[in-house]
């Protein structure tokens, strides 16, 4: 390779996260294989390039985590994000992509209930639907520093709720539920944590790592305090109370 | 006698939970006078709902006990913020303590509300995980879909990770809306004005044809209140070779239909005889002719 080409940076990452030595393949904007981190060997699956996640893209990385299970009962799946969010085509709509994607997020559910460890990785960013779709449906999800999750665009967000972009701007700074970014969704209980330093290391720490019952998100959005209501409210009806 | 119809798409959230259980047996949780009202909308000025948009609780439906959830489409489009989204998953979790013979959510929702936009996705994420726990329980989350804002967003996966889904043509399940293609991919892509592509492609009919629904109504509140009845006490398998079938059912689909551009073209595929006609069939004829191909197969 001429040393002079920039790296990719799916390829880039993967060389931080597992050395040269791993067998994750790129095809087009999919990431799949396995690689090596500390003791472990993971299923590695997930997108990159800003993919926008269409049905095939969805029904790729459910096929990849659905052989994993087969083949390797029990062996971790790191599932890499980096998502423009959902692909907006009528082919797509007129295919049910809701359900596509629906169907990846239930073979990660069953995998994580069936003894694998299920960790999403957001590498440069992740909307919306494209958050739902993956990282959203691990175990526990962290983001590279500096990635960038949101649900919408800001001027997108100030035209369709007529606020205007610098009120909003003003917000969001405050408000941990408005603001997009990586620190807002640690605040809120979206991400368990950033990958700081050594991302080899926080891997091999975040694999190593007690599982956090089945959805840690209310209480780390409460103990952060960027997401107070949530769990008081959920347990409230969940207490059957008037 | 034919009973008066009363539209469940007219109807509202506490409409369709009366209109859905057994009379007189419906208790709310959370309800307005406990005041959960979003924090979030003050802060910009926007008005809140007693109950936020989602009403929640228990009663019985043909005479076994069930959890509801029915959100308010009225109130801001039925978008799920931070204690609508809440409220929501605390119904969903009393499953695992009080063992319901069902869960029914009638979803009527254009997804994540813009206004709490992270809580509300986070949120969104949290009603599904609740979801796939009480299934995996082996209890079964039973969706209705027929209300004005159909089923949009991060509800669109949600419908799809519960067991059973009873919808009207009405009803629309879709990831993204219309406007939204539009407004980005332009119109050229998806004209959001066109109501019959609209219904062609993400509309009640279209669904139960691909499989995405599995039982289409009329727009009556008692069909829905039949349909739902007939899917309590009946969890679909959720393990590995069920989401196999369905992953090889997927694959079968996408190869199948890669060349239809409208759904018109996906009817004609799937063997329908006069695919023109589909929009006219009322929903009991629509239903026997699609119950039949599923026989022939």
């Amino acid at each position: 390779m001429n040393p002079d080409t920039p790296l990719h940076p799916a390829d880039a990452l993967l060389r931080g996260l597992f050395g040269e030595d791993h067998a994750v393949r790129r095809e087009g904007k999919l990431l799949a294989g396995t690689a090596r981190v500390g003791a472990h060997t993971v299923s590695v699956v997930g997108t990159t390039e800003q993919a926008h996640i269409g049905v095939d893209l969805a029904l790729a990385m459910s096929r990849h985590v659905l052989d994993t299970m087969r083949d390797a009962p029990g062996r971790p799946l790191v599932l890499i994000v980096d998502n423009a969010g959902q692909r907006l085509s009528l082919w797509d709509e007129l295919m049910g992509n809701n359900g596509c994607i629906a169907h990846l997020t239930k073979c990660l559910d069953v995998a994580r209930r069936s003894g694998h460890k299920v960790i999403g990785l957001v590498h440069t960013l992740a909307i919306s639907g494209g958050f739902m779709a993956t990282g959203m449906a691990t175990g526990a999800c962290y983001a590279m520093p500096g990635a960038e999750l949101r649900l919408m665009a800001p001027s997108a967000m100030a035209r369709v709720t007529k606020i205007p972009e610098e009120r909003l701007a003003e917000l969001s700074r405050t408000q941990p539920v408005l603001g997009p970014g990586v620190d807002n969704f640690v605040r809120i209980g979206g991400l368990h944590g950033v990958f700081a330093g050594d991302p080899r290391a926080a891997l091999l720490a975040a694999l190593e790592a007690e599982d956090d019952g089945d959805d840690p998100r209310r209480r780390l959005g409460a103990e952060r305090g960027g997401r107070p209501h949530a769990q008081a409210i959920a347990a409230r009806v969940r207490a059957g109370m008037p | 006698m034919r009973v008066a119809r009363h539209s469940y798409l007219e109807a509202g959230a506490r409409a369709r939970i009366l209109g859905v259980l057994d009379p007189g047996s419906f208790r709310e949780f959370c309800g307005p006078r406990a005041r959960c009202t979003s924090p979030h909308l003050p802060l910009l000025d926007m008005p809140v709902a007693l109950d936020d948009g989602a009403v929640v609780g228990e009663g019985r439906l043909a005479d076994r006990p069930v959890l509801i959830a029915a959100q308010e489409g009225g109130f801001m489009g039925g978008s799920v913020g931070e204690v609508h989204g809440a409220k929501i998953t605390g119904l969903v979790e009393r499953a695992l303590d009080t063992r319901p013979d069902g869960v029914i959510l009638l979803v009527d929702s254009g997804g994540v509300r813009l206004q709490e936009a992270n809580a509300g996705l986070i949120a969104m994420g949290e009603i599904q995980r609740a979801v796939l726990v009480v299934r995996a329980a082996g209890i079964p989350v039973i969706v209705a879909i027929g209300g004005k804002n159909g089923c949009y967003g991060g509800m669109s996966i949600i419908a799809r990770s519960c067991d059973w889904i009873v919808a009207s043509e009405e009803g629309r399940l879709s990831i993204s809306g219309p406007e939204v293609i539009e407004a980005v991919e332009g119109i050229e892509e998806f004209d959001s004005r066109d109501r019959a592509l609209v219904w062609r492609t993400m509309g009640g009919k279209h669904r139960r044809l691909l499989g995405e629904v599995d039982v289409l109504v009329a727009d009556d509140v008692e069909a829905f209140r039949a349909a739902l009845a007939g899917c309590l006490g009946r969890p679909r398998a959720l393990d590995r070779a069920a989401l196999e079938a369905e992953q090889v059912r997927l694959e079968a689909r996408v190869a199948r239909f890669a060349d239809c551009r409208d759904g018109l073209d996906v009817w004609a595929a799937l063997g329908v005889a006069e695919p023109r006609r589909v929009p006219e069939l009322d929903a009991d004829d629509f239903e026997r002719m699609v119950r039949s191909m599923e026989d022939a197969r």
